[in-house]
């Protein structure tokens, strides 16, 4: 098996007569090594990639380099701010993705030489690759929110990467007294996880009228439109009237600079004083992208629909948050699916041949209370350089349904979490 | 090289290797479902790997045009054409 995945790697082409005589040859001490893939990141995408990888092909030599012996998943992590789930059930190790075979490299990656096809990692030590797959994350930008730097975040949580910021934002409104206001900012497209804001406004609007239900939630945004928008907007009226509001763009949302020092936030229209802020500030693609040349002048990794080869960067594969994935959204679901997808497309391009058009899902629930489940869902395919929605499937959960629905919804949601993370990590 | 491959004459090699490699990269759409279907889904939502391959068509087929109910399903089975459905049917069945 190794020799002919090197050789159909190298698209060598002959007849078989000499092959006996061939076994006794030397071979190059090159062709002598099985293909090498590494893999930065172990999110949902990467670590998926790197199973999907050992699967398809398990004589690739697969390494994952992520630096947190722990992964923290922010999908259900609203539901550890509002109280409803403990962070340890967020939290998953790497040993079963190394017992199957995957080299976990528990160490930051600093660099990318793509020419030399190395990668350099923490403690200085490289290792080289043949095909690479960048999956990152989101880098969250401090230098565009006036104000809003890594100090301002330790006072005004993000909490959009889980884990402490996701207990500082729970400790806070845990803190705050009956009759507070809550700040959400939300900030442009792109982002990671479109309609998270708006989940978390729900779930932490569910704690407030359950603990304290004096207390105020408003959403400052920087767009006019939102995921699921219709569904939120509904559920805001239906489960916590005159609690939650919505400032849009048009009606001077778009915060532009925050003081930690008095919890204000600042847009063109005026100043807003929060008991507990949480500013969700604009992202890129994490850092090692734009060292590897991946990113464009956006921040984020324009990529080749069919193998999620980075267009600006060859041998290198950008999948999840950080790649303009055309019209999937930024989405755990997104990276699991791309990431599969990008396996596949690596191991046939190591072994010569030729990926064909995938098609990609992605469905991303979100919680408006427990029990009350909405989703959106799509269908996606190579169009014109992009990934395009296939016209006809897709769309967002029924606004008018009986609550059975939304409850099998939430059902659902919940099941969800339990698969994907069992693939994934278990 | 010419020279070399033809010494190393590996096409049978490669023959009985490619296909392997080909049966297991799922068709357009396949690699998709495990997200939800695989072992830890609840009670309440299909696992598909192992399953015979007709009643995947069938559960398909009739979400996509609304005589099976759903939530999510139909929004998903429209992405699909009959060929397509029956090819990741068949290849979710091999699955173990």
């Amino acid at each position: 098996m190794g020799i002919s995945h090197r050789i159909s790697r190298r698209k060598f082409l002959g007849t078989s007569a000499a092959a006996a005589t061939a076994l006794t040859f030397p071979l190059p001490a090159f062709a002598q090594a099985a293909a090498r893939v590494v893999v930065i990141g172990g999110g949902f995408g990467g670590a998926s990639c790197a199973r999907a990888l050992k699967q398809i092909d398990p004589k690739l030599q697969v390494t994952l380099v992520e630096p947190n012996k722990t992964f923290t998943a922010c999908p259900f992590s609203n539901n550890v701010i509002a109280g409803l789930r403990s962070i340890e059930e967020q939290q998953f190790g790497y040993d079963k993705i190394a017992a199957g075979g995957v080299t976990v490299v528990a160490q930051a990656a600093t660099g990318v030489d793509n020419a030399a096809r190395t990668v350099t990692l923490a403690d200085g030590t490289s290792l080289g690759y043949d095909r690479l797959v960048l999956s990152p994350g989101v880098d969250l930008r401090f230098d565009v929110l006036q104000g809003y730097d890594e100090a301002a975040a330790a006072k005004m949580p993000h909490a959009w990467k889980a884990g402490e910021q996701t207990l500082l934002l729970r400790k806070q409104l845990e803190a705050m007294d009956d009759g507070g206001v809550v700040v959400i900012s939300a900030p442009a497209n792109p982002f990671r996880c479109p309609p998270g804001p708006y989940e978390r406004a729900c779930l932490i609007a569910h704690y407030l009228k359950t603990k304290k239900p004096r207390s105020k939630l408003l959403i400052l945004d920087a767009k006019d439109t939102f995921s699921k928008q219709r569904l939120f907007q509904n559920a805001w009226k239906e489960l916590y009237p005159g609690m939650v509001e919505w400032v849009s763009l048009s009606q001077g949302g778009k915060v532009n600079a925050v003081d930690p020092a008095t919890n204000t936030l600042i847009t063109d229209f005026g100043n807003h004083t929060a008991k507990v802020a949480n500013v969700i500030p604009p992202q890129r693609a994490g850092r090692i992208a734009t060292s590897a040349g991946a990113t464009d002048n956006t921040g984020w990794c324009a990529i080749d629909p069919v193998t999620f080869e980075s267009k600006s960067a060859p041998n290198i594969h950008v999948i999840g948050d950080a790649c303009l994935a055309g019209a999937m959204p930024k989405s755990a679901f997104s990276a699991n699916s791309q990431a599969k997808v990008c396996a596949a497309a690596i191991a046939t391009l190591l072994s010569g041949g030729t990926p064909t058009a995938p098609k990609l899902i992605n469905t991303c629930y979100s919680l408006a209370a427990p029990g009350y489940g909405i989703s959106v869902a799509g269908v996606y395919q190579p169009k014109n350089g992009v990934l395009a929605d296939v016209e006809g499937a897709g769309g967002v959960s029924p606004a008018d349904v009986p609550r059975e629905f939304r409850a099998r919804e939430a059902d659902y949601a919940q099941s969800w979490f339990a698969t994907i993370t069992a693939e994934v990590f278990g | 090289m010419k020279t070399l491959s033809i010494i190393l004459g590996v096409a049978t090699i490669v023959a009985s290797n490619l296909p392997v490699l080909a049966a297991s990269v799922p068709p357009p759409g396949a690699a998709s479902c495990s997200g939800c279907h695989s072992a830890g889904a609840a009670a309440s939502v299909s696992r598909l790997y192992g399953r015979d391959a007709g009643e995947i068509v069938t559960a398909m087929t009739g979400f996509r045009d609304g005589s099976v109910p759903s939530t999510v399903m139909a929004r998903i089975a429209k992405g699909f054409t009959d060929d397509e459905l029956r090819a990741i049917a068949a290849w979710l069945a091999a699955q173990k």
